[in-house]
């Protein structure tokens, strides 16, 4: 019996999202009495992949064939169900971030292994497998049981957090048959260097009160002073003062951030679904009466023109 | 081209939402339903411009009981031929996915569309497990797509930026905005959407779900908002320095 991290690689470099996903399964796999393994599949720096021993994974195993870089979850999800039934895992954990969406569901039903995705908590054990997990676009929590002999879990980005607990990881090499791929990548676009927004620890976020794309240079320079993503209002998104990525809510995307700052936006249910689950939210409104208040722990009731440019100084000033 | 859009039946978005019977489930009370919104707006307009520009048929599925008639009747207004109702509860995503497939696999769809995610069970999950049950290509969160004889190019979001691929049919993608521009059915599309056939079949009995929900319950309150004054700023970033230990 083993839990089974589910490693993601990019350029031979462990993704930060794997981290959290490592600490993850080590908990659990102290919950179990077991040990917790990684698995990673493509090409990867033998040093990263031992690193994941500080998160608590007794052992690393390493698929190194430059087929598997790119994420064909057809193909993928093979590799892994073999890897899986060969390491004699029980409990296989995702982050349910893009590769997560679209890996987990597909071993799930590969391994006839009930899946919960999106989860905020470690299993509950005694007696049966529940895990709890984010409903109704955060208008409410579900605990869900899985009552398969095998477990897929994805967790929800931020939601457990990275843990170090130290040592070091044995990275073992394995073979596997690598189907040959249907789908051609034929160009890969980073938007920047910035820091994506389904990772984000700290997330600036703008809405319709900002009257035009021209005014985002104070938003952006707020994230930028804080090492922060930003993100937008549908309402935003909708008239494409701001790319489609950033749209956050119901209808976009469910962020957990360690703090999420919302200036000119104002909190109607469908964008609170989407990052109420925040641990620190900041409202910035000229309105005193928009709703966003009552979901804020902190707010400005103020111009945003006004106010974003002193908190950006008051930032500089503190980040020296 | 042959086409499937999968659609399901959400809480509307702007329903309260609490529980009953011990938190064990979901309270209907004075709750309105509506298609899910990434289904109708873009998994479902998408499939008909394809058919519009390339001919063929979009079929539409469900998974569930005659409560799922209207968003069923409403998705042919829009412009799909026919549709199919799986008459089951939708236990759980696997038991959807697995009636599906089921359904699906002997009827050549070129293309089959979910949406991103349901916003009451936020799974993103579906299409994920119905591409594995009929061992297709399956393409998640799909902003673009564009399709030339039997090869599709298409748009993906990925961590921190975007990946165009193409993909020969069959294969299966999740919807995300951006693949279509929402479309409100026309008294012309409701009248014609009388005449479709919306053909209900039974569920498979060998399936089962997995995993089950034990209780519900909701997010941890948040305490009161501190409100700090607009010319007071610096104390707001101390606040976020020192107490929510936040930057
Ligand atoms: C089915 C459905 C799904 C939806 N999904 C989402 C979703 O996922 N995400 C989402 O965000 N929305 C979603 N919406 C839309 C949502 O209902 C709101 O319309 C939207 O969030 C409003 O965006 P906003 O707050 O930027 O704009 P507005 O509602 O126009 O608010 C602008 C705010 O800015 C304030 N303001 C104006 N000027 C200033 C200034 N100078 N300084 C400070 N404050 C100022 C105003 O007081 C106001 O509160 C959805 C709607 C529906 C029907
Ligand atoms: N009961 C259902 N019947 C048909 N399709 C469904 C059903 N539930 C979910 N789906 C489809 O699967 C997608 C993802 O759902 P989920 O995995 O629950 O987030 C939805 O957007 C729908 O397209």
């Amino acid at each position: 019996m083993a839990v089974i991290a589910y490693i993601e690689l990019s350029g031979n470099k462990v993704k930060k999202a794997s981290l959290e996903t490592a600490s993850y399964a080590a908990a659990t796999a102290q919950k179990l009495g077991t040990e917790a393994i990684g698995l990673a599949l493509g090409s990867a720096d033998a040093s990263e992949l031992e690193a994941l021993g500080k998160y608590g994974l007794s052992k690393v195993v390493h698929v190194n064939n430059a087929q598997l870089d790119n994420l064909d979850s057809r193909v993928q999800s093979k590799v892994v169900a073999d890897q899986m039934n060969a390491l004699g895992g029980k409990v296989l954990v995702f982050s349910h971030n893009y590769t997560g969406k679209a890996l987990a569901p597909r071993l799930s039903a590969r391994l006839n292994a009930g899946l919960v995705a999106g989860a905020v908590a470690l299993p509950e054990t005694d007696g049966g497998f529940v895990v709890e997990k984010t409903a109704f676009s955060g208008k409410g929590l579900a605990k869900v049981s899985i009552n398969s002999d095998l477990k897929v879990i994805s967790i929800g980005p931020n939601s457990f957090g990275v843990k170090e607990v130290g040592g070091s990881a044995a990275v073992e090499t394995a073979d596997a048959a690598v189907e040959a791929s249907s789908v051609t990548v034929k160009e890969t676009v980073k938007l920047s260097d910035k820091i994506p927004l389904s990772e984000a620890e700290l997330v600036v976020s703008a809405g319709r009160g900002l009257r035009g794309p021209e005014n985002w240079g104070m938003v952006e320079e707020m994230a930028d002073i804080l090492g922060a993503a930003t993100a937008c209002s549908r309402a935003v998104s909708d008239v494409d003062w701001r790319p489609h990525h950033e749209h956050v809510g119901q209808t976009g995307l469910a962020i957990s951030p360690n703090l999420y700052i919302a200036i000119a936006i104002s909190g109607a249910i469908q964008h609170l679904a989407g990052v109420s689950s925040s641990k620190t939210i900041v409202v910035v409104n000229k309105d005193p009466e928009a709703p966003f208040f009552k979901s804020a722990d902190y707010g400005i009731v103020g111009d945003a023109f006004d106010v974003v440019p002193k908190m950006n100084a008051a930032l500089k000033k503190l980040k020296g | 081209m042959k086409i499937l859009v999968c659609i399901s039946k959400v809480p509307d978005t702007t329903s309260k939402i609490a529980f009953t019977d011990n938190n064990t489930k979901f309270s209907e009370d004075g709750v309105t339903y509506i298609m899910n919104p990434t289904d109708e707006w873009y998994a479902l307009v998408r499939g008909v411009e394809l058919k519009e520009a390339h001919g063929g048929s979009v079929t539409v599925v469900c998974v569930g009981d005659s409560s799922n008639d209207q968003i069923i009747r409403k998705s042919l207004a829009i412009g799909a031929d026919d549709a199919v109702r799986i008459d089951a509860q939708p236990d759980d995503s696997y038991f959807v996915a697995a009636q599906i497939a089921n359904y699906a696999k002997e009827q050549g769809f070129d293309v089959i569309i979910t949406g991103k995610e349901t916003i009451n069970y936020n799974g993103s999950v579906v299409g994920g497990m119905l591409a594995e049950l009929l061992d297709l290509p399956y393409v998640a969160l799909v902003t673009k797509m564009d399709i030339a004889g039997n090869e599709a190019t298409i748009e993906r979001e990925i961590e921190g930026g975007k990946e165009i691929l193409s993909v020969p049919t069959p294969f299966v993608i999740s919807a995300n905005k951006g693949l279509a521009e929402q479309r409100i059915p026309n008294m012309r599309g409701i009248m014609a959407a009388r005449k479709k056939p919306l053909n209900v079949i039974p569920a498979d009995a060998g399936i089962s779900a997995n995993t089950s929900v034990v209780s519900y319950s909701a997010p941890p309150a948040r305490t009161a908002c501190k409100y700090v004054d607009a010319d007071n700023v610096d104390e707001l970033i101390r606040l976020l320095h020192e107490e929510a230990k936040a930057i």
